[in-house]
This record gives structure tokens, C-alpha cells and sequence, in this order.
């Protein structure tokens, strides 16, 4: 029972990290980016190709997928992203869905279409076991890595969003573009940083997740409808939304394969369903937006 | 108007004279007998068919490339692994191109789409991977050079039996194969007085094996049993690791499918000790293996030839001989049925083992081996250690 409770807490915190960048873009900057799972795919073959090529540390690695995603990201950016701003919704949809094709058959091409593997060093494989009377709570340890890695990565978003001068910023920039500009704010710095950062995050996701969710050309789809699930429960006005969603997602996955193996993965989309119905907003929609 | 209508007559009459002048020029000299090979080369499934192709090249290196007079032409399709395209190529390669043989289909939902092709056209079909045991009810024209899942099956339910596995948990993908995996276990486990304790299918698109491990974990049966395609197959080797279900005492069996050759090497430690069956291993103690092994190598060193290989090499090997039975003279479509019935009954020497052609359900009868993961060198290795001998498509005893 604490066994599920944690792996469905480790399991909602790597699609909290996956997800939160897809709802920066989304919310801070009304930018539908469906190609967000590209970028988090990026992340995961960096990790691969580093580990089974150049032998690189995995803890080294992650950092690593960080910069090269969020590199990737800035350049797309510059180049792909600027011009669809001011596009309808639809264009956006289309020209993101487009990249994320893109990647995949560039990945399929270049490095092949079977699963990869990758080799976790040994501290990071094994499990710690913890008794409360009847109750045993088993801990993977890469999943307590998981679950630091978000809570550190939350912390330090909030602080970034609510505390600093980039952070009002971006808020501004984000509830009126137009007189943030009259003000002196460069909006197109504020953006192209925030895109940049939010796919750098993706790209530390798949690198994170590449253990535990699989990685192979598909990626980008595969977990596209639980990216879209996140943002979708959580709204995009802030990141406890998107957390709080990510959770309970990544609870109710675990438990309900667990205790409910043939309903098995249906039990995410009627959690999502009925949280819908309750609040069609999502969970915590900002009043008067949009 | 009328110039350009002239212009159309006179490229069509062009036309037929180009081709009433060529026809017969390559009848005169001896007809190549063309063999049609589709497979996935691209796409989710790519392994099986890079596998089957060098399999198949291996084999002519290794037998020539002339039979019976005739010159063998291997024309690769690459059906991407999706039915539509696989029906499609397979119509083109008859009509079109004239292939005498069609040849390897990675998956059962192609095999289905292209067996009614095989049975209108009279076209001998030699299917090299797609392991769901009825496909070769589809058409009375197939012949298939791999194995059933059921007689792979078979083997590892018999040994969890007399090797004190009382009960067992079943896990499989949610979709044909891994139904027909669960089925040919429990049959043969439950025949031998063992209990199952419970049945979990995955979801084929499934993200994390966690809570259905956790699952096995808690209902502690005495083994588990997994069949699942080599690439979830790693990861779930590894999740079962890390879990610890090994010190509970919960043992790990498998159809071979989860410890492919090909990518066993990937998946590293967390497969070693892994019990599975199967009908071949590329550590097969073998002077033909050792060959077979190091043409592949030559014409692809990047991998190692697993169970879709030894089915492309036999493939092969079925229609050398059904031509060389047939005296090179069958035009594979005027005479199908001839070259299917050279096929039958035929019995070899594979890189597996002894191999006969049942011809009843025109698959193999063959040994079923029991391998253990072990680390053989600096390779990673399916290590066999027992063998059922003569097992037929449905897992019996023959």
C-alpha cells in the first residue's frame, strides 16, 4: 500500500518534470507546443548516446540533456517558433505536430528504432525497506532521486517565478505584451529564455525517464496525452497545478494497475474525466483570465 | 488536338512494340527464379526485419546463388510493418515483378492481410517470423520457417513443473500473441498440477512496469512468467531487479522472445540467471551454427543472428531444396501447390538443430531448448541446458 503510494508519487513527479514545460509555454506564453515530447526525446538519446558511447557518469548526463535540449530549444525558437506567436491556434497545432514528426523519423534514421537501454550505476539500482508495523514501504532509490530532483526543481521554479526580477517580468510580458513593451520590458528576450528553459526541462525529464518510461522513436506521442493530461487537470496559471495534477495522475496509474490490472490504464483518463466534469477548468484556473 | 491525340497513339504503339520486342528475348535465356521478400526494414519492428535480410544474404553466401539452373533474385520490399503497405507490395511483387516465391512478413496482422494474396495468385508463401500459431491456417500455400509461440511456450511450462514451481503468475501484452502465450502456459502448467495465481496483461503502449511487479511481488507466487517483445522485455528484466524480487524469492521464466540475442547484450546484468525457452540460441554448440553465425557476421557485424535469423537461413534453405526437388522446372505460379508439397516432410540439418516440415501444419517439428542467461566471455549468452526433442506447432511431443 506506502509501496504504491511512493511509486505513484515518484511516478507523477517524472511527468511533473516532463509536463511543466509544455504548461510554461502553454500558459505563460499561449503557445501550443505539441512537440514538446520531441523535445523531452532529445533529452533521453543524449543520455543514451553519452552513457553507451563516451562512457559518461549518468548523474553527468542529466545535466548535460538539460543544456543540449535547452540550446535546441533556444535555437528552434529563433528560428522555427517566433514567427507562429501571433498565428490561430490551429497553425500552431499543425507546424508543432509537424516537428514532432520530424524528430521521430530523425531519430528512427539515425540511431534505429529498437528500445535503448541504459545502465544505471549500482547505488542507484537497489531498494531500502521501511517498516511501520504491518506496513513495509519499499523505496526504489532512483525513484527517491526522482522525487528530490522535482522537489528541488519545484522549489527553485516558484522562487524564480514569484521572487525575481525575471520572474515579474514574465508575468508581465505574459498578461499584456504590448505595454510590458511600452514599459522597457524585452519581451523577445523573455520569451526566447523562457521557451529555451521550459525545453531544457523536457530534455531533463527524458533523461530521467528513459529508465523508467522506455525510450525509442515514439516517445513524442506516446507521452504526448499525458503531458496534455497535466496541463489540461492543472491549468496553467501556476505550478502548483500542474504538480498537484501530475500527482494524482501518477497515482492513480500506479494504483489502478495495481489493484485493477485489467481496467489497467484506463483509470487515468476517468480521473481526468471526472475532474473535467467537477471543475472544467482545471484545478486551479486563474480568475478572469483569458 | 488532333496532334496530340496522334502523339498518345504513337507512344502506345511504341509502347507494345518496346515490350512484344523484349518479352521474349528474356524468356529465351533461363528465367530467374524470383523470390519476393517484405519486411519491416523501418519502423518499430526494424530488428526483425535487418535479421531476416542478412539472414537470407547469408544463406545465398553461403549456397550460391544458382539452383537447379536457376538464378535466384531476392527482391527486398520494406513494408514499414504495417499491413496496408505489406498487402500492397506483396500485389506488386506478383503482378509486376513476377516473383515465383513471397518471403519473410514480420507480424501476424501482415501474414493475415497477405495470405488471401498467396492462396488467389497460387503463390507459395514462406513466412519467416509472425509466430501466432494459426497463421498458417490463413493459406494452404504458407509455410513458416520460425516457430509457434505455443511449442516455444510448451517447454518453459513443462520445466517450471519439474522443477518445483507450484504456482506462478502470468505476465503477457495485451493483445493476440501474449493471449496465446498465457494460454499454451497455463494448459501445460496446469496440466502438470501447478496453480496460477494470477493472469496480468500489460497494455502494449504500457509506460511503467511498476505496479503490476509491485502486484507480483505481494501475491508471492513461486515464478513468474513473462513473455513480452525483447524491448519492454529489457526493461521489465531490469525493474524486476530493482524491485527485489529475486530476494523474495520469486524466480523469473520466460518465453526466449525476452531475451532476445539480438539486444540481450543491452540489457546486461539484469538478465543473467533468466530461465527461458526457445527453439534457438546464437550459443548453439554447433559446427553449422558456428558457420551460420560467421556469414551473418560478414554481411552484418553490427549484430548477432537471434531467432528471426535461423528463420530467414531456413526460409531459405526450404526453397533451395523444394527447387532443387522440383528440378528447377516449377514456375512457382503455375504450380504452387508443387512447390508446397516439395516442401513438406522435409527434413535438415539447421543452425537450430534437426528440423522437419510437418506437412500437416506446415511448420517446423523441432527442439524446443531450455537456456539460462549467462555471461560467456564479455557477451552475454542464452546459454542452452536442456532440450525437449520433436516438438510440433501445437507443443506436442512428436
Amino acid at each position: 500500500m506506502l509501496t504504491i503510494l511512493f511509486d505513484g508519487v515518484a511516478y507523477g513527479m517524472l511527468l511533473f518534470i516532463l509536463a511543466i514545460g509544455l504548461s510554461v509555454t502553454l500558459g505563460l506564453m499561449n503557445f501550443i507546443n505539441l512537440a514538446h515530447g520531441a523535445f523531452a526525446m532529445a533529452g533521453g538519446y543524449v543520455t543514451v548516446l553519452l552513457m553507451q558511447n563516451h562512457n559518461v557518469p549518468f548523474l553527468l548526463c542529466v545535466p548535460i540533456a538539460f543544456l543540449v535540449t535547452a540550446v535546441l530549444g533556444a535555437i528552434l525558437e529563433r528560428t522555427l517558433y517566433r514567427p507562429m506567436y501571433g498565428k490561430p491556434a490551429l497553425d500552431q497545432v499543425l507546424f508543432s505536430i509537424g516537428l514532432a514528426f520530424i524528430a521521430m523519423t530523425i531519430v528512427d534514421y539515425s540511431i534505429g528504432s529498437s528500445e535503448q537501454i541504459i545502465q544505471l550505476p549500482h547505488w542507484l539500482r537497489g531498494r531500502s525497506e521501511l517498516a511501520f508495523g504491518d506496513h513495509v514501504l519499499g523505496m526504489g532509490h532512483y525513484r527517491l532521486l526522482i522525487i528530490a530532483v522535482c522537489i528541488v526543481l519545484t522549489i527553485l521554479l516558484q522562487y524564480v517565478l514569484t521572487h525575481t526580477r525575471f520572474g515579474s517580468r514574465l508575468r508581465a510580458s505574459v498578461d499584456d505584451q504590448r505595454v510590458a513593451d511600452g514599459l522597457g520590458i524585452n519581451v523577445n528576450v523573455i520569451f526566447f529564455s523562457t521557451f529555451a528553459v521550459g525545453s531544457g526541462l523536457a530534455g531533463l525529464g527524458g533523461a530521467m525517464g528513459a529508465e523508467v518510461l522506455g525510450l525509442d522513436p515514439t516517445f513524442p506521442f506516446k507521452f504526448m496525452i499525458y503531458f496534455l493530461i497535466v496541463v489540461a487537470l492543472g491549468g496553467t496559471s501556476s505550478l502548483t497545478g500542474p504538480l498537484l495534477a501530475s500527482l494524482i495522475l501518477g497515482i492513480a496509474d500506479v494504483a489502478g494497475k495495481y489493484y485493477m490490472p485489467k481496467l489497467g490504464s484506463f483509470i487515468v483518463y476517468a480521473v481526468m474525466i471526472l475532474i473535467l466534469l467537477w471543475r472544467p477548468d482545471g484545478l486551479f484556473a486563474r480568475r478572469g483570465a483569458k | 488536338m488532333k496532334k496530340r491525340l496522334f502523339l498518345r497513339t504513337a507512344l502506345c504503339a511504341f509502347a507494345i512494340a518496346a515490350t512484344g520486342l523484349h518479352a521474349p528475348a528474356i524468356q529465351a535465356a533461363e528465367k530467374p527464379f524470383k523470390v519476393g521478400l517484405i519486411v519491416p526494414m523501418t519502423g518499430a519492428f526494424a530488428s526483425t526485419g535487418r535479421q531476416l535480410h542478412s539472414a537470407v544474404q547469408a544463406y545465398m553466401k553461403d549456397h550460391g546463388d544458382t539452383v537447379a539452373g536457376r538464378k535466384i533474385q531476392v527482391i527486398l520490399k520494406d513494408d514499414n510493418g504495417v499491413a496496408a503497405n505489406s498487402r500492397k507490395l506483396a500485389q506488386e511483387l506478383i503482378v509486376n515483378d513476377d516473383v515465383d516465391v513471397i518471403a519473410g512478413f514480420g507480424l501476424t496482422p501482415i501474414t493475415l492481410a497477405v495470405a488471401p494474396i498467396a492462396t488467389q495468385s497460387k503463390t507459395p508463401m514462406v513466412l519467416m517470423a509472425a509466430q501466432t500459431q494459426a497463421n498458417t491456417e490463413a493459406s494452404p500455400y504458407m509455410v513458416r520457417s520460425s516457430g509457434t509461440i505455443t511449442q516455444v511456450t510448451s517447454g518453459i511450462a513443462q520445466w517450471a513443473v519439474e522443477n518445483d514451481i507450484k504456482t506462478a503468475v502470468t505476465l503477457v501484452p495485451d493483445y493476440a500473441p501474449g493471449y496465446e502465450s498465457e494460454e499454451a502456459f497455463k494448459k501445460y502448467f496446469l496440466a502438470a498440477g501447478g496453480k496460477i495465481l494470477e493472469e496480468i496483461r500489460v497494455p502494449m503502449r504500457n509506460p511503467d512496469f511498476a505496479p503490476f511487479l509491485q502486484r507480483v511481488r505481494d501475491v508471492k507466487p513461486d515464478a513468474l512468467f513473462v513473455m513480452l517483445p525483447s524491448g519492454p522485455g529489457a526493461a521489465l528484466l531490469k525493474q524486476y531487479g530493482q524491485r527485489g524480487l529475486a530476494d523474495a524469492g520469486i524466480r523469473l521464466i520466460g518465453h526466449g522472445a525476452i531475451t532476445d540475442d539480438d539486444n540481450l547484450n543491452q540489457a546486461g546484468d539484469a538478465a543473467l540467471g533468466v530461465i527461458t525457452s526457445d527453439y534457438y540460441a546464437t550459443s548453439h554448440d554447433s559446427e553449422m551454427n558456428r558457420k551460420f553465425i560467421e556469414t551473418y557476421k560478414s554481411i552484418d557485424g553490427t549484430s548477432r543472428p537471434n531467432f528471426f535469423g535461423v528463420a530467414g537461413y531456413d526460409g531459405m534453405h526450404l526453397i533451395y531444396e523444394a527447387l532443387r526437388k522440383t528440378d528447377g522446372k516449377t514456375d512457382g505460379k503455375a504450380e504452387g501447390m508443387a512447390f508446397v508439397d516439395a516442401m513438406k516432410n522435409l527434413s535438415f540439418e539447421s543452425p537450430r538443430g534437426p528440423v522437419t516440415l510437418d506437412p500437416e501444419s506446415r511448420d517446423f517439428i523441432q527442439n524446443i531448448y531450455m537456456r539460462k542467461v549467462e555471461k560467456v566471455g564479455d557477451e552475454y549468452q542464452n546459454v542452452e541446458f536442456d532440450v525437449i526433442e520433436r516438438v510440433n506447432a501445437a507443443g506436442e511431443t512428436k
